[in-house]
């Protein structure tokens, strides 16, 4: 995949002539390779977040060495309606720890498997480049703490996840997240930054209260859940996010999958800003931003007017009837020239 | 896609080859390497050697008849020869392990050598020769490395089963010798596969196999004797472990082969494993070959 790409960014070259691809070996504005960057300083422990909420900018710093760490579990909790489901997490939430690092900063990531886990878990990460992204280095049966260290070469926001056979059961389980590799210089700054991952359920009864992943319904891509944050409204009720008028909010959302994309979208909102699939691309004035499975994508909007803003998966049944719903919750003052309920304001 | 194929199999097995020399060297003085090569299986050395007192296991063996099948990993064509062996009928257990140790005390949890077991093992134990009371006695032992799997089955006059016989017993289910297309018998063993805690329980509650083997899956994953000749066989192409025979396996995956999945689940478990790792739902069980009168058992 990454060499088609290279080979597209090459062609791509060559037709326009002067393009050079911003994705590929370093996009530093004084041109120096990212693989040359030099990460400074004793090694420091990562800040890493559970949904919805990010770690903190990396701002104007160079590039650092980082420790991220990360465990695996296998636990029971809420999916929906009173349900108990046994999730597969990193660090206990759905999705995983929100990992936010640099380009070019040098990453030990630790990820230790519960003792009391059943099964070996690993993490593949999709900033890495290397085997497996990491997977194979990770591998860690319960009790076990495996160790990689890696270069993040590439800016962008990236999915990560267990890539333990059977894969679709541990995804399933809820095994993803993301990491954010900010360009030299990071993001611009917003007012609000959060955190959101859809990724379906496809469930069995084991006992009244308490579901597990149906293979069945897996291979037939045909879900029970689709959800943000691993829970049915997790972004509603007290959960929503929140925006004051005049700010700006940024998402980065990602897909864990198994199988389902996302149709993502806030209705009654445009985004401003979209970095399609969580790549240097930045598009404008988007409705909806498809999200692939396994993929993820930032996007950024100033909010204008308040109320409560709902968030989907725009292939609706999944929103309406499967859980894949939220609410951005705006407040502050109505501009009649936004919007007016009625006829042209006096 | 491949790649998540071959996560599992990709620890550097070199440390593993050296350590397992040296213990040979070291511990038995004798090298009678385990081969790689799954086309045979072959014997290791059984009864009592120098250094090893004999003790009497009471574990039920019973007679698994050879045959030919196909292995979870290989080419489709592969058919692999096992020859007739006996299998403890359940794991061992906390009890007869605490008589083993009490009669071998270089494998007591405070004189044991890092080399052959990590700071996890036997953890649960009051103390080196006590069990917990909330620990039963004729639950599978856990926590117990590969060397002291190994040392155990030595002192019994018996084996590791090979990873070849393990599955072979694995195959099947209550009524038949190869349930592999069922897919009811698959949907079983993922079930099992997913409980906690479950290596608590007593062995030989559930029912026995078609060959009257208890507990293959419902209590705790099993040290084989070659429970990494997967990847040695991979490394000893020269490292190019390619996807293609992986990738076979993968192929074979599909909705109606859930196996695979099961399957999945114990050679990626194996693969994460070093010898001297020791985990909390790992125990192992022990095989003897038909032609071993070192216990005399009925054939």
């Amino acid at each position: 995949m990454k060499h088609n790409f290279i080979l597209s960014g090459l062609l791509l070259a060559l037709t326009l002539g002067a393009c050079k691809t911003n994705n590929e070996a370093g996009s530093a504005a004084n041109g120096q390779s990212t693989l040359d960057m030099v990460a400074e300083g004793a090694p420091e422990v990562a800040e890493v977040t559970g949904a919805p909420k990010v770690p903190a900018p990396i701002g104007d710093r160079g590039p650092k060495k980082l420790i991220v760490n990360l465990e695996t579990t296998e636990i029971t909790g809420e999916i929906a309606d009173g349900k108990q489901y046994t999730f597969w997490t990193f660090n206990n939430t759905v999705p995983g720890s929100f990992i936010r690092v640099r380009e070019g900063d040098e990453v030990e990531l630790h990820l230790k498997n519960a003792a009391n886990s059943v099964l070996p878990h690993n993490i593949d990460l999709h900033a890495v480049t290397g085997p497996g992204g990491g997977a194979e280095a990770t591998s860690a049966v319960p009790g076990k703490e495996a160790v990689f260290t890696f270069k993040a070469l590439n800016p962008g926001l990236f999915v990560y996840h267990c890539a333990a056979p059977p894969v679709p059961m541990h995804i399933g389980n809820g095994m993803y997240g993301l990491i954010l590799v900010e360009p030299a210089g990071g993001l611009k700054k917003v007012d609000h930054e959060y955190y959101i991952m859809q990724g379906e359920f496809y469930t069995k009864a084991k006992t009244d209260s308490l579901l597990e992943f149906d293979n069945d319904k897996a291979v037939a891509e045909s879900p029970d859940y689709v959800l943000f944050n691993g829970k049915k409204g997790s972004l509603l009720g007290k959960n929503m996010i929140e925006a004051k008028v005049g700010e700006t909010v940024r998402i980065f959302i990602g897909v864990g999958g198994p199988n389902l994309t996302s149709s993502f979208h806030v209705i009654g909102e445009i985004f401003d800003n979209v970095y399609l699939e969580g790549g240097s691309t930045v598009s404008h004035n988007v409705q909806t931003t498809m999200i692939p499975s396994g993929g993820a994508a930032i996007v950024e909007f100033k909010v204008d007017y308040p109320g409560e803003y709902v968030i989907v998966d725009h292939s609706l049944s999944r929103a309406f009837n499967k859980g894949a719903i939220g609410k951005l919750k705006v407040t502050g003052d109505k501009n009649a020239k936004v919007f007016n309920h009625g006829t042209f304001a006096k | 896609m491949p790649k998540y194929l071959t996560t599992a199999l990709s620890q550097n097995r070199t440390d593993i080859m050296n350590q397992s020399f040296l213990v040979y060297f070291l511990l038995f003085s004798s090298i009678m390497f385990t081969s790689c090569d799954r086309q045979e299986v072959k014997q290791m050395p059984v009864g009592n050697t120098e250094n090893v007192a004999a003790i009497t296991s009471n574990t039920k063996m019973v007679k698994i008849p050879g045959g030919k099948y196909k292995p979870f990993y290989g080419s489709d064509t592969s058919m692999t020869t096992v020859t007739s062996f006996l299998i403890d009928v359940n794991p061992v257990t906390n009890g007869e392990f605490l008589e083993f140790v009490k009669t071998h005390p270089e494998w007591q949890r405070s004189n044991i050598k890092r080399l052959y077991a990590d700071s996890n093992y036997l953890k649960d134990w009051i103390s080196d020769t006590a069990l917990p009371k909330d620990i039963k006695a004729d639950a599978p032992v856990c926590n117990v490395s590969w060397y002291a799997a190994k040392a155990f089955a030595k002192a019994v006059g018996k084996r590791l089963p090979t990873l070849d016989e393990w599955e072979f017993v694995a195959m099947a289910d209550e009524t038949t010798d190869n349930a592999r297309s069922k897919k009811s018998y698959s949907d079983h063993i993922i079930d099992q596969y997913l409980i906690k805690n479950r290596q608590f329980n007593q062995v030989r509650q559930s029912k026995a196999n078609y060959w009257g083997v208890y507990n293959m899956f419902d209590l705790v994953w099993e040290w084989t004797d070659d429970f990494n000749s997967v990847l040695m066989t991979l490394e000893s192409r020269g490292g190019d472990y390619s996807d293609n025979n992986l990738f076979c396996a993968g192929g074979a995956t599909s909705a109606t082969d859930i196996l695979n999945y099961a399957a999945f689940m114990r050679f990626s478990m194996r693969a994460g494993l070093k010898a001297n790792y020791t985990v909390a739902n790992l125990g192992f069980r022990c095989a003897i070959n038909m032609d071993s009168s070192a216990l005399g058992f009925n054939k």
